[in-house]
């Protein structure tokens, strides 16, 4: 609570000046003056980039022909896009890519944190290794497994002989379009399973011990909490997770550019990859302004639809 | 008083200005980062001493390069005064304004691209080609050869067996074929304990590096970029039969003489390949060939170099090297110039190549001296006599990307059929015209 009398202190000795400059300025309008910077920053980095997208979009510009005029051309680009056998290629490698790793992450990740939700010797040690993946940097992690699955010295490759004989130079998780696949899945997973466990985490610290010891006295089997208990209160958590990995992996580039640079053919060519050659490669600058519009309209439509199904769930 | 104060002040300040444009200036040269860059580093010291000027350099790795340097040039960006770029980028910067045209800078300067190797004037300095108008200073001369160990070819148990097998030496390819043959020989082999493969070849996707790599095995049967009496008449010469036989060719290389997780290699991965020993042959720029030498194991004798051998359409190579330009966005231009100056004379090309670039200037590659001055001299004298070179169009990238998009996919993913790789790339091809308005 203000103290009156410091309100009319601070009005004493504030300098006549200065009064004089605010007087006539509504609550309304100096808050505006407050908040309007940031509004021009907003307006400036993000607003007016997507605007002049969206308007480029519809252009045949190409910024390495600045000699060239720049002709309308309606939605062609757009047509062009959705009509091409390439774009569903990319389309399908990036919806394998996210739908395996947000399972594999969620899986993993929810049964780590539940393994470190129990009380254990060297527990903070458990987690501190664990979360350390995903510290490191995309490029590091795309580099250090690029030698983890080097047929001839990487240690991937040895694993997969010790367990199954194979010979290591057999087969090549980077190099074959069927593995490749799998293999930035893998190292994705790797990476950000810590965080997905991070979440979980939060989520089970969350549950009150009462509702345990509540169902304890109703003799509910372990099975029955988890069900009843651990996984309706922690599932918010891992919906929040599955949304975050979702968008961040549908925008996924440095680590399988590392890794696969986007091979072989196209199998690890995500839509990002894809619309990075467009814009500054081919510099199609109109047509892959098309393309960004597309997966800016994607992500967002799907990231919309997904938050409504979540507030559901926490308000259940 | 007061007057005399702003008098002196004025004075001051236009004395100034007037020995600031005397001064020195801070150049920035663009190149890729390699061996040759380095070179340049320590021969560019004499040109600081000389003329005054600073230089700084600015070297992104090759994978990042035209990406680096493509957005600089279109974005009218100031970090590079010099550029040393790449071969195909020559038609989009002399026809968008991004490099200053060398014409008249040379004719005043006498310098005269006669005195330059002829396939690197048309490769790195003139657009269009053919035509006496000049946008770059032959600044390095490259081009694909091979490497291999030569302390393997003579062993007297590794020939008798070659012998007995193909009927010839061991020794230097003298077709691809023959070529391919050796590399199958080596590919599993048991050397020294180690399990070896026959040849490292270029497979990357992301940038260029399969297209310099394939290209290699095309021209070589048959492969031409367009009818050669009509321009951008791509069906038939892009996918003729011979192109098609040469692409399967270069699938077999890769399925048969590579070793295993090389999907993705250009350059560096080649050249750690061959100094690691797991391969017998290497396909590389002749860049890296000093470092061969240099190396403590392959260098010192154990290695030897060939050209690209022939096909049966023909015996080319794929040129590499590049070309020095001024930046057209650069406020620096004249002091650039002076520094394509002095990089022109003959003394400074004679020690680019003691230093480890590949001079392009005739009188240092025709010097009698030259071909027995390191082991790789005569092959580098050899290959640049066969040099062909990729589009060199504006529209370049496009055409790259679709080739590498459309190689990469049918020798390393497997995807279709030859034929159906480069009937693809007719289509991306044309297409690539059409909006360009030449077809």
């Amino acid at each position: 609570m203000s103290n009156p009398d410091s309100s009319e202190t601070t009005a004493r000795t504030t300098p006549g000046n200065f009064k004089s400059a605010v007087t006539g300025l509504s609550d309304r309008a100096i808050a505006w003056i407050f908040v309007a910077p940031t509004i021009f920053l907003l307006l400036a980095v993000n607003i007016f980039p997507l605007i002049w997208t969206i308007v480029l979009s519809f252009t045949n510009y190409r910024v390495n022909r600045p000699n060239r005029d720049v002709e309308w051309v309606g939605l062609k680009n757009y047509q062009r896009i959705l009509t091409d056998n390439g774009t569903w290629e990319t389309m399908q490698a990036t919806a394998h890519f996210l739908i395996w790793t947000i399972v594999l992450q969620v899986l993993i990740g929810f049964a780590l944190a539940y393994l470190i939700n129990k009380k254990f010797k060297g527990n903070d040690l458990w987690t501190t290794i664990i979360v350390l993946p995903m510290m490191l940097s995309p490029a590091v992690v795309g580099t250090f497994w690029t030698f983890l699955y080097q047929p001839q010295i990487g240690l991937f490759n040895y694993l997969v002989t010790f367990f199954t004989g194979a010979d290591p130079a057999s087969f090549s998780m980077i190099g074959d379009k069927h593995l490749a696949p799998w293999s930035i899945i893998i190292a994705d997973t790797w990476m950000w399973t810590p965080f997905v466990m991070l979440i979980c985490l939060a989520g089970l610290r969350s549950i009150p011990d009462s509702i345990y010891e509540a169902a304890e006295c109703d003799r509910a089997s372990r099975w029955r909490q988890f069900w009843t208990i651990t996984f309706p209160l922690v599932l918010p958590f891992l919906m929040l997770a599955v949304l975050f990995r979702g968008i961040e992996n549908f925008k996924m580039f440095d680590l399988v550019v590392q890794l696969t640079g986007g091979g072989p053919g196209n199998t690890t060519t995500l839509t990002s990859i894809d619309l990075k050659r467009e814009a500054f490669e081919k510099w199609r600058t109109g047509q892959s302004s098309a393309y960004a519009v597309v997966l800016f309209v994607t992500v967002f439509g799907l990231a919309s639809i997904y938050v409504k199904a979540l507030n559901k769930v926490k308000d259940r | 008083m007061k007057n005399k104060k702003v008098l002196s002040i004025l004075v001051s300040g236009g004395l100034l200005m007037g020995a600031s444009h005397l001064k020195a200036e801070d150049l920035t040269l663009c190149w890729a980062a390699w061996d040759p860059a380095n070179a340049l580093v320590e021969l560019s010291k004499e040109f600081e001493a000389e003329s005054g000027h600073n230089m700084s350099f600015e070297f992104v790795p090759w994978p990042n390069f035209a990406d680096r340097m493509l957005n600089e040039l279109n974005s009218g960006g100031q970090l590079c005064d010099l550029l040393i770029g790449d071969s195909q980028w020559i038609g989009g910067a002399a026809e968008n304004g991004q490099y200053i045209k060398l014409n008249s800078f040379f004719e005043k300067e006498g310098i005269d691209m006669a005195n330059f190797i002829p396939a690197t004037v048309t490769g790195y300095a003139e657009w269009p080609k053919g035509s006496p108008n000049y946008w770059a200073l032959p600044a390095f001369g490259d081009v694909v050869g091979w490497t291999y160990r030569k302390d393997w070819f003579e062993r007297p148990e590794l020939q008798a067996e070659f012998k007995e097998k193909y009927g010839r030496d061991l020794d230097v390819p003298a077709t691809l074929e023959e070529l391919k043959d050796i590399g199958q020989f080596f590919q599993g082999r048991e050397i020294d304990g180690k399990t070896v493969y026959g040849a490292s070849i270029y497979t990357e996707r992301g940038s260029e590096g399969i297209t310099m790599g394939v290209t290699n095995a095309l021209y070589n049967y048959g492969f031409e970029y367009n009818n050669p009496d009509k321009a951008y008449d791509l069906d038939g010469f892009v996918n003729s039969e011979g192109a098609i036989a040469g692409l399967e060719f270069y699938k077999e290389l890769y399925d048969t003489v590579t070793p295993p997780g090389s999907s993705n290699w250009y350059m560096g991965e080649n050249i750690d390949a061959y100094k690691s020993g797991q391969v017998a042959m290497q396909m590389n720029f002749a860049f890296i060939w000093p470092g061969v030498e240099a190396d403590p194991n392959v260098g010192g004798g154990k290695s030897g170099y060939f050209p690209n051998p022939p096909g049966p359409g023909g015996h080319f190579a794929q040129l590499g090297g590049q070309g020095i330009s001024v930046v057209a966005a650069s406020e620096k231009q004249n002091a650039a110039l002076e520094y394509i100056k002095w990089f022109a004379q003959q003394e400074v090309q004679e020690k680019w190549w003691a230093a480890g670039g590949y001079s392009a200037l005739s009188a240092v590659v025709e010097d009698p001296g030259f071909a027995t001055s390191q082991p790789y001299a005569q092959t580098f004298l050899d290959s640049m006599a066969i040099v062909k070179d990729f589009w060199a169009e504006p529209a370049y990238a496009d055409l790259l990307l679709a080739m590498q998009e459309r190689v990469h996919n049918y020798v390393v993913a497997g995807e279709g059929s030859a034929k159906e790789a480069l009937d693809g790339l007719v289509e991306d091809w044309v297409e690539v015209f059409e909006d360009e308005g030449k077809l």
